[in-house]
Parts: structure tokens; sequence; C-alpha cells
């Protein structure tokens, strides 16, 4: 059947199987690789991807026809302009990532964190994160990056792409 | 906080990564986002017996699936000359599909090709197979009494695959004998698995000129090349293995599965390429396990705590097959280091392995061949002696640690430990946690029956494995290698045998050449990984990238210097001898202000070399004179619910001495995520079997990663004891968080329960055990 995503800004419309999951309607359909996928119960995040700019989903654990009329924020769509999302340069400085396999989703949680809390403490950053695995860091240096995201905020990144 | 690169000093340098802008940009390119035109997906049916005869295998269904293209099964691949992989150690083979029978449960026993991924796991679901149950043996105590041989196809009738021993057995029995203080404890290192959160995978692909591109998350492309060739009979040129961006690996990405060999066959025989990408579930179930080690340990001493002998006698579940990922002549790895950073007079270990009806494996989990199991047997028998002798758990060790004049130290079971301080190492910790504050706030809840703990764990790693002399796999000599070439503006790349998998060698490879050679650390590129293009290594895995790898390069880094100085020479205008290599540049002697910089030599080497031959290379296979030895002094604080059984770790200071350090903040990240893996085997994770060898933690609802609520604020201290035989001191790192930590966060909560008489509880050390113990020793107290 037919669909039609708006990810990261541009409307991808694709005949899916009815039991494609969203995960490999953007990785396999609309080439965008930047989703993971890390295990089959949901468990770690690797997925997470951002609907109506709103929620943060585990796009493993939702069909592609759900997603049919929704936007779609994944990775690919964070930075802009060709400057980085607040986000992206916490973790880049912080040295939030190692094996860069649960990034995309630990940045994607945080973004939906940061939205509806511009000034998380770090007990909320932990919670807030709590669905997204990561087997390398440790999360300390994750808790970080988002600290320093939510310091810099996201008007920064506006600004720059307005300069 | 990290800081910008730039040229000049580079090693020691806080650098941020260089990796990172295409991860946290989406553009990681691990292998599952390989597409290729023509791909057909492969997935493979498993079985859910443990131990059974194949009465049949049915496939007729399967391919009448929409989209499937083939069905093999081991019978086909026996038939091929394929039917068995060989070991890494060259010691056993395994089924690559089942033959006749099956060994465990969710073994491979037939692959399904087909145009997509859903397609292929529609083939896997209605292929029949039946099954005869034969009796299991779930655990190797059961395997040892040889009521039922797992292995008939081996020459020798029986469970028991080999053992092994080291050090003086009667020596340390006589000198056990005449101990006046003897501590003995059955110490179980449970299973568990790396569980990268990246499965395992590959794409195989026959290209247009029949040459095999193997795409595949390998931790040793090369070694994978050479045993591919070796088991397919493919001709090694013919082959060329890739590992892409790889998404954690832990040890689990180093041996080489029947998956693999599987899509190998299926682009052969169906002309196109295969993608296999396991499950979760598979990867728990049947990609290589950890540990499961049963350790009786035992030390003597004297009344006052001077240590007389250690004696360790080890039952190791090797699984259905000797998969066990360790150097060819020591099928018990570096087990032998198990003497950890204490002065014996005498010791013996041995280890007897058996096979049981469980999945194979017996990796190093992110630690040098059962390194982390000798050290936490050594570090929790410790503890049981200090609570025997009541004597404070740092003070036994001061009183027993190898003492810095005494480096290189011959320890009791073979091993030349190359440089250490310990005394200075447990100080600092202790001084950092406020030991002595926390031992009066302890006797005063103690006081009033609260549960607090104070764990410690001093231990002492081998890594970096290692001289040729004595390790290999499947012959091929542990050596590491690295080629080195700067272009003429001054940029360059470097290649080693080695394969990042998230430890930052893009990073830390570039700081080395930079610091070398006085170059930007930003214009020095780093490609692993690609068989065609990188000089042969043994891969990345038992913490031995830096330590060998990192040494190649350097040295290489080293062997260019020497060229470009000739060729400074001429654009000096003076005899070699007269060039010095100063403050990152090449000086006249005495003349500071007639000098040339390398970017000037690498432009000149190709524009205006003078007599010397032209280019800026150089290439190094580095064969490693000893193992490095890290080590650290690990503190834990943990509170124990005496209601619930609940533990809290309060407080963790890691304190590291992984001699010279190239990146600041790769070795800090390294060791949060060691601290974080160390906490999860202490206190979450096992791979359980239960009696009818059914697997009972096959997803990551059932076998538990860390979340960022659980996982512990980490503090971290270090020491610089440089290495002395390694080209910069370095001595490798991340492994040793992992190794260190399983023991204090066990001797933490056992020292919180000492007071109710518990002595030890078995790994994963959860709620409900410590709730079960703290009941038991109440109802004793109370008879």
């Amino acid at each position: 059947m037919k669909v039609r995503i708006t990810v990261n800004g541009v409307l991808h419309e694709h005949d899916v199987e009815p039991r494609t999951l969203l995960a490999y309607f953007l990785r396999e359909q609309c080439g965008l690789t930047g989703t993971h996928v890390g295990c089959d119960t949901s468990s770690c995040g690797c997925c997470v991807v951002v609907l109506d700019d709103e929620k943060a989903v585990k796009s493993c654990s939702m069909f592609a026809v759900q997603a049919d009329g929704h936007q779609v924020l994944t990775v690919e769509g964070l930075a802009q302009g060709g400057a980085l999302h607040p986000i992206q340069q916490g973790f880049w400085d912080q040295h939030g990532l190692q094996c860069g396999y649960c990034t995309p989703g630990m940045m994607l949680t945080s973004y939906v964190l940061l939205k509806h809390n511009a000034n998380p403490s770090e007990a909320q950053i932990r919670e807030g994160l709590a669905g997204n695995l990561c087997r390398c860091t440790g999360y300390q240096n994750i808790v970080k990056a988002v600290q320093q995201a939510a310091q810099t905020g996201v008007t920064s990144q506006e600004a720059a792409v307005r300069s | 906080m990290s800081i910008e690169a730039k040229p000049g000093k580079s090693l020691g340098v806080a650098m941020k990564r260089k990796e990172d802008p295409r991860f946290i940009q989406g553009k990681g390119h691990y292998v599952d986002d390989i597409s290729l035109p023509g791909m057909l997906y492969m997935a493979i049916v498993r079985s859910p017996y443990p131990h059974a005869t194949i009465t049949s295998i049915d496939i007729s269904e399967a391919i009448k699936v929409s989209g499937v293209k083939a069905v093999i099964t081991g019978k086909d691949l026996e038939a091929a000359g394929l039917g068995w992989l060989p070991t890494f150690h060259g010691l056993d083979k395994q089924m690559v599909l089942a033959i006749g029978k099956v060994l465990f449960q969710y073994q491979e026993v037939a692959a399904v090709y087909a145009e997509s991924r859903g397609a292929a796991a529609d083939g896997a679901e209605v292929v029949q197979v039946d099954y005869d149950p034969l009796p299991v043996v779930a655990d190797p105590f059961t395997a040892k009494k040889d009521e039922t041989i797992l292995r008939p196809d081996r020459e020798a009738k029986t469970n028991h695959i080999y053992h092994w021993q080291v050090g003086d057995k009667d020596g340390t029995a006589r000198a056990l004998d005449g101990s006046a203080k003897k501590v003995k404890q059955r110490i179980w290192f449970q299973r568990c698995h790396p569980a990268p959160l990246e499965p395992c995978g590959c794409v195989a692909e026959f290209d247009k000129m029949g040459r095999l591109q193997f795409h595949v998350t390998s931790q040793a492309p090369h070694v994978y090349r050479t045993a591919l060739s070796l088991v397919t009979g493919i001709p090694e040129d013919k082959i060329h293995v890739i590992s892409p961006d790889i998404g954690g690996g832990f040890g689990n990405k180093v041996p080489v599965y029947a998956g693999y060999v599987c899509a190998v066959v299926g682009a052969l025989k169906l002309g196109r390429p295969v993608k296999w990408i396991e499950t979760r579930t598979e990867n728990l179930t049947s990609t290589g396990f950890a540990r499961d080690y049963h350790m009786d340990v035992e030390l003597g001493a004297t009344a006052d705590g001077k240590l007389t002998a250690l004696r360790v006698s080890t039952a190791a579940d090797h699984g259905a097959f000797d998969a066990a990922a360790d150097p060819t002549k020591y099928p018990a790895g570096m087990f032998g280091v198990v003497t950890g950073s204490y002065q014996f007079p005498v010791a013996f270990a041995e280890v007897d392995a058996y096979f049981t009806n469980k999945a194979p494996g017996g990796i190093a989990y992110r630690c040098s061949f059962r390194v982390t199991e000798a050290s936490y047997g050594i570090e929790r028998a410790m503890d049981i002696l200090a609570d025997e002798l009541g004597m404070d758990a740092a003070e036994l060790r001061r009183k027993n640690f190898v003492k810095k004049e005494q480096f290189p130290y011959a320890s009791a079971l073979g091993f030349t430990y190359d440089s250490g301080d310990y005394h200075q190492a447990l100080e600092k910790a202790l001084d950092k946690i406020g030991y002595p504050a926390l031992l009066k706030e302890q006797a005063e809840k103690r006081g009033r029956g609260e549960l607090m703990g104070i764990g410690i764990s001093t231990f002492t790693e081998v890594v970096g494995a290692g001289p040729s002399k004595h390790f290999d796999i499947l012959g091929i000599k542990m050596f590491d290698s690295a080629e080195v070439r700067i272009h003429p503006t001054g940029a360059g790349i470097v290649r080693a045998g080695t394969k990042s998998q998230g430890q930052g060698h893009e990073t830390t490879w570039a700081q080395i050449v930079a610091e070398e050679l006085g170059l930007d650390p930003q214009t020095i590129m780093v490609e692993e990984g690609d068989t065609d293009t990188a000089p042969y290594g043994l891969g990345t895995y038992a913490s031995r990238s830096t330590p060998v790898a990192g040494a190649a390069i350097a040295t290489a880094a080293r062997r260019v210097r020497e060229k470009a100085k000739k060729i400074a020479a001429h654009l000096l205008e003076v005899g070699e001898a007269d060039v010095e290599w100063k403050d990152y540049n090449f000086q006249v002697k005495g003349v500071p202000t007639k000098s040339v910089t390398m970017k000037e030599v690498a432009f000149a080497a190709y524009t205006n070399p003078g007599p010397n031959e032209p280019g800026l290379e150089a290439t190094n296979y580095y064969d490693p004179p000893n193992m490095t030895f890290p080590f650290g002094a690990y503190i834990a604080v943990v509170d124990v619910d005496r209601e619930t059984g609940e533990v809290k770790v309060r407080r963790f200071l890691a304190l590291d001495d992984c001699g010279t350090v190239i990146n600041p903040l790769v070795v800090e990240g390294q060791i949060h995520g060691g601290l974080t893996e160390g906490f999860a085997i202490a206190f979450m994770q096992e791979i359980q079997y239960d009696a009818q060898g059914n697997n009972l933690n096959t997803n990551f609802t059932d076998y538990l990663l860390p979340t960022s609520l659980e996982t512990p604020h980490w503090e971290t201290a270090n020491t610089v004891t440089p290495s002395p035989h390694h080209p910069l001191g370095a001595k490798g790192v991340g492994e040793s968080p992992n190794v260190g930590s399983p023991a204090a966060f066990v001797n933490a909560v056992i020292d919180a329960l000492s007071p109710l008489g518990i002595r030890h509880i078995d790994m994963p050390v959860t709620r409900d055990k410590v709730w079960r113990a703290i009941r038991d020793a109440e109802a004793r107290r109370e008879k």
C-alpha cells in the first residue's frame, strides 16, 4: 500500500508491505541509514526518530503505515544550513559517543527531552534517556552533552543559520 | 573538556575525535547500511532443541514462498566440503549448519536466501525439521561424568576438552598445608555476553572479476581473509575483506560465524550479493559468549597476613564446540595472571574444559584472554582472606603488593610484569575517596544495623598479545603493523592492521604520527579494516591495539623521520650528522635559527630530494618483546537495603595506570564504558540455561544492559608508570575497567553483608540473591 511521509521536510511517497516497520522504511526506502536497529524488542532505542516534532518514537515499533501523513525527523535532519545542531555539537565536544551506533537515537530522544524541558537537571536527563541503551560511554558524557546543548540553547543554531 | 587539535604537541592532548562528525550526522557506514544491486537477504533456521538427532529436513514449502530463491542445509555444505569450520586456535572444528544432530539450542540448521528481509524470514518459518531429542548436558560437572558423549565426531570419546596447568603443584600443596591461615572459595564467573548494540552481519558479493568482496563486522579483517581462504579454498588474493564502521565489538566480533560462511556460499551459488544481519536473539544465543569459569580459589597466608601460596582449579564450560578465542598455545588464555598484583612464593593454576549443550564461545569480552576471570578470582579471594584474618582489605593488599623496585617482576606463574607502582596507586585512590572517613561512617552505620560496604580491587592486567615466540592464531604470529605515508603537502595517511569499534583510532593513531613528525593531526588520515590496503595485522581485541599497533605506528613514523632527516640535511646543506630533531623541526645542531619543518621536508621529498630516494613513507611490523601490564586501584561504596536486598552504588572511584596516555579524553571515555559493562556483569547480566538446556536470556528484556538511570556516576583518577619496552610507554586501557571493576562491586556488597556472616555471593549479585542471603543469615542467627 502507498504511504506519504514527510521526512526531514521532504515528502517520501512509496509502496510498502503493510508489515514494513518505519525503521526499515526510513533505512531501505528513503535511504536514510542513520536510523539504526539494535534489538527486536523495542529495548535499545537505536531507532528513535521524532514524530511531528513532538514525540520520540522507536521506529522499530511503528509500522510505516502508521506514520502515513506524519512528519518524521531523523538524525540526517538535525543539522541545518551546514550548522550542527547544539545537541550534535554537545555530543562531539563532550565525547558523548564512541562506536556511534546508539548516537542518532540518543540525540533525537535528547531533542524531544529539551523541547519539553529546556533546562533539565541531571536526574531528569538520566530519566529521559532511560529508553536508550549505550554500550560504550557509560552515559556520563552523554549527560554532559545534553547539558551543554541545554546551555547553548537551540536558538544558537537558528542564529547560525540566519547569519 | 576536549580541545581542538593543532600541530606540535599531540601526544597526551585531549583532542576531540576526528571520526565524530560523521557519526553525529547519521553518516556512519555500518554493514547493514550497505545495499548492492540485486542483493538477496539470508535468514537462518535454528534448532529449538539443545541436543537432538535431526531425523528429517523438508524444504519443499520454503522454496515455494514468494521471493525465496534457495535453501541450503548442512548436508549440502558437507557435500561441498564446507560442512565444518575450524575454530580460531585450530584445535577443534564446528558445524556450519547442523549435520545429523544439533548440539545447542538456536544452533544453525538451514539457510534461506530470498529477495527481501521479510521473504527470507517467511521461508525460514516453514522449513520443516523433525528432531529426536537426546539427553542434555547443561553444565561442566555433568559433562565430566561422560555419561553422554556430546562429540562422538572427535577421536577422544570424552566431554573433556583439555587440561592446562601452570606453576608448582607439589610446592603449592606443601605451602598451603604449612600455612597458618587458609581460605578456599568456589567462585563462579557466570556466562555472559558482550552484546554490542550493532549485531553481527555481513554482505558477501562476488564481483565481475570473480573476486569475493566481503563486508563484515570483523574486529580482525585480515584473519578473516586467511580463515575464509583456508575454509573455502578461494585463493587469498581473490578475497577482499572490508570492515566498515562497527557498532561495538567487545570481543563478540572476533570469531568467524556460521552465518558468514552461509552468506558466501549463497553468493557463490546464486551469483548475487547476499546480506545477513543477525537479530538480537541470534546474537545472544549463538555468537561468542564469555567467561563461564567455575574457580576453586585457595589462598594461604601467615597469621599476620603475608601470602604464602595460591592454588586455583577451574572447570570451564566451553559449550558445544571449543570455539574459545585464545592463542594456540594458551587454551586458558592469560589465566596465569591470577596471581594479580601480589608476591606469591609459590602458586599453581589449572583449568579443565568441557563440552556442554550450550552455545560455543569463550571469547575475551572486553578483556585480554581470560584475564577478567583471573582478576575477579584473586581479588575476591583477597577480600575473603582479609575477612578471615580480621584485617583491613587495603592493609592486606599493601602488605603483599609487588614493590615498585621489584620490576621487571617474574610472577610465580611465569609472566614478567613490565612496570608498576601498586602502592602509589592504592594510596592515591584511598586518599581520593576519603577512606578513613568512609570507615568511620561504616562503623557508625553498623552500630545502627545499617549495611554499608566498601569494596577494593587492585588488579593487574596482561595485555598486548603478543610476542611471536609465544602467541599465534591459526599459526599466524600476533604481531601488528602500520604503514605511514606523508604526502607532498605534509598531510598523510596511516594504515594499520587493527580495526576500531569505537576506540577512537582515527584520532589516536593520527596523534601518534603527528607527535612523531611534528605534523597536524587533523591532516593525518587513518584507514583500517580494508585488507587490500592495510598491512597484515591481527586486529583489535584483548587491549592489543595501542600496545602492538600503536608501537608499529610510532616505529613506522620514526622510520619516516629518519628518512626525512636525510632530506633535511640536503635542504640545510649540512651533513646528516649535523642535523637534529628538536621542537618538532629539523635544526642544524647548535644553530636553532637554521631549520626546516617536516612540511618543508615532505614537499622536498617529492620535488627536491637531492641524493635521496624520493618519497616519504615507511612500514613496520611490530613484534612486541613482552606483554604490557596495566593496573589500577578501584574502590566502590555501596549501601544495601536490609529489607529488600537492593544495592545502591553510592560512589565508585577508578584509578587507572595505563602508562603513557595518548588522548586523555578517549581514555576516560573507555574507562566510563568499561566500568558500566563491569557494573552490568556484577549486578545484572547472565546467560542462564535451565537443566534442559534452554537459553533463558534471549533478548534485551531478559539479558539486561544498564540504562542511564541505574548507571552510577564514575569518578576517575590516574597515575602514569610507562611501559619500559613500548616505544611510547603506553600499555592499553580499554579493558581495565571491565577487568577490575566486578570484584570491587562484589567486594563492596559482601563487605556490607559481612556483619551477617555472609562470605560470598556469585554474580550477578541481584536484589533477589542478596535478599535471600540476608534472610538465610538472619534465620541462622535466630537458631
